[in-house]
């Protein structure tokens, strides 16, 4: 037995010849709720698809509870609640007899049935919704119904595939509000693309590309781990930009790289191997200066640029024929999906 | 146990309130009961049920892929399947589920036609046994088709592509030993124990032998099984 609540060693996925996950490892912890990254096409779904055993990994072992969902594929079932993308449901239902016949079978015991329809219910804000048919109801309403029947049966683990794509900003708050409340008690791993659902949900980031990880960490940890990475200064000047601020910033020792950056001053990244004695030798050197320095930060880690950095090669030229293959058979298989839910 | 009823309990729920069911319904007992009642009319000396018994089978090739077409074709399509499947539920409990559902609509329809036996028998002497196995003939026959049908379903997203491909094994397992003229030999057997009108006949006749229950009960095995695999193909 192992107490983490998800593991992942090895995990390689091939749709034929194509690759879609290659090798991917991590942990969760039991009550984390881990933010998934990566662009379209990286693994994410696949992932998830293995754990809930809906799909087999091809190579590697991933055990849930400590089940492993290879061998005890039925067990593992039990303990997970899974949201796969698009939030497939029944139309013709009533979002009741929907609730009703989940909760049969992922095994609620009968007497509890109706006290849990109504509690997660409660939990996702869908009370008044009950007697609704699916069909009828808005996309928002839809997740939450979609939310409420992966947490029926008060799953250990929660895996939750883009539970907020396609919403509206209000939605999307209400339904990350929705999350972060059952996260209190459960491990939650779900994917996304937005970044800013990240830091306002999760405790933990794993970043994968092209079926490969890429990052983990908490949102600190990354920070900090970008700023090591890619040290760097804003610099900003009164007036407009010209070239002889560029010259000033490159004449400056250490200075490696300047790059423009758009402003309401004239603002310039400096990259340099000593960000401190890049910020000493500019204010002693200032009163060279062409204009008056008005700005001088760190520049910012934000979690696009961490992002950015950590998936940078997926336009690049390393890129094998084989490895966007896989990408794009991925993302051809997601559009081919929402064209499809689209239609019906 | 409990998991297959739950999902034979929605697929009916589903079926009743779509209108699919009750066209099927309406359909096959319009169709039926019109030719019924119009041989009822031409042979009244005659009091059988051969009449329907002989003509059901054709029909059924029809409704019993129409019933079933839709049950894996539009999971796959919403991706309700992939879900569905991700519960603690087998794959063979969903398949023998939804089987189930159809096997009790086709039921429902064999009741809603009770009426022409029971009309014969006001009018003269009828013979129940044989009607009786007439009945359990049909329920066989509708098993087997619908089985087929299921399974077509589980190839496709597409419910047409369904009901086309269930419909032509369907019709060709019926016509089969008259597509062969005056079959001889070890050919004549072969189709004729392939012919589900073959062994409908005998069922229908009277006679319930255990080699056409066998028949048919193999191709309801057979095609089963081979569904649950066919659904499960994704996943190991």
């Amino acid at each position: 037995m192992t107490s983490e609540s998800i593991v992942v060693e090895g995990l390689t996925r091939r749709y034929g010849d194509v690759v879609a996950l290659r090798g991917l490892s991590f942990e969760v912890r039991p009550g984390e709720i881990v933010g998934f990254l990566g662009p379209n096409g990286a693994g994410k779904s696949t992932t998830m698809k293995i754990l809930t055993g809906y799909l087999s990994a091809t190579e590697g072992e991933a055990r849930v509870a400590g089940l492993s969902v290879r061998e005890d594929s039925e067990a593992v079932r039990e303990k997970i609640g899974y949201l796969p993308e698009n939030v497939p449901l029944y139309e013709e239902m009533i979002v009741h007899d929907y609730l009703r016949f989940v909760a049969e079978i992922r095994g609620v015991a009968r007497a509890r049935r109706s006290d849990r329809i109504m509690e997660v219910g409660r939990l996702t804000g869908l009370t008044h919704m009950l007697g609704r048919t699916i069909s009828e109801l808005s996309k928002g309403y839809r997740q939450r119904v979609g939310l409420a029947q992966a947490i029926i049966h008060e799953p250990e683990v929660l895996i939750l595939d883009e539970p907020t794509t396609g919403l509206d900003p209000n939605q999307i708050v209400e339904i990350r509000d929705v999350i972060k409340s059952i996260g209190q008690e459960k491990t939650i791993i779900f994917s996304t693309h937005i970044l800013q659902e990240v830091t306002a949900v999760c405790d933990r980031i794993i970043i994968i590309n092209r079926g490969e990880l890429v990052a983990d960490g908490t949102l600190e940890e990354l920070e900090d781990r970008m700023s090591e990475l890619r040290p760097g200064l804003i610099v900003g000047f009164d007036g407009e930009a010209g070239g002889e601020l560029r010259e000033f910033l490159e004449a400056l020792p250490g200075v490696t790289e300047v790059t423009e950056v758009t402003g309401r001053v004239a603002s310039f990244l400096v990259i340099a191997d000593d960000d401190e004695e890049v910020r000493k030798a500019l204010i002693e050197a200032e009163a060279e200066s062409p204009r008056g320095l008005v700005e001088l930060r760190r520049a910012e880690a934000s979690l696009e640029a961490i992002f950015r950095l950590f998936t940078a090669d997926t336009e690049g030229e390393e890129a094998t024929e084989e490895e966007s293959a896989a990408a794009e058979h991925e993302h051809e298989e997601e559009e081919e999906e929402e064209k499809e839910s689209a239609d019906g | 146990m409990d998991k297959i009823f739950f999902v034979m309990k929605r697929e009916l729920g589903t079926y009743f309130n779509s209108p699919v069911a009750y066209i099927v319904v309406i359909l096959f007992l319009v169709i039926t009961g019109a030719l019924f009642w119009l041989s009822f009319f031409q042979e009244i000396s005659v009091v059988s049920m051969r009449g329907f018994f002989d003509q059901a089978p054709l029909f059924l090739a029809f409704f019993a892929p129409a019933v079933t077409m839709g049950l894996f074709a539009t999971e796959r399509r919403s991706g309700t399947l992939e879900l569905l499947m991700t519960m603690p539920i087998s794959n063979f409990q969903i398949v023998s589920g939804k089987f189930l559902a159809a096997l009790v609509l086709l039921g429902v329809v064999f009741v809603m036609t009770l009426p022409y036996p029971y009309t014969l028998s006001v009018l003269g002497d009828l013979d129940w046994g044989a009607v009786a196995a007439g009945y359990v003939g049909l329920m066989l026959l509708g098993g087997a088709y619908a089985a087929i049908g299921l399974l077509a379903s589980s190839f496709t997203r597409d419910q047409v592509v369904a009901i086309l491909v269930a419909f032509s094994i369907c019709f060709f397992l019926y016509l089969i030993d008259q597509l062969v003229s005056q079959p001889t030999g070890t050919m004549a057997q072969v189709v004729e124990y392939i012919s589900t009108s073959y062994h409908f006949q005998n069922i229908a006749r009277g006679v319930l032998d255990t080699r056409n229950v066998v028949y048919y009960l193999s191709v309801i095995g057979l095609c089963l099984v081979w569904t649950t695999l066919s659904i499960g193909a994704r996943r190991w």
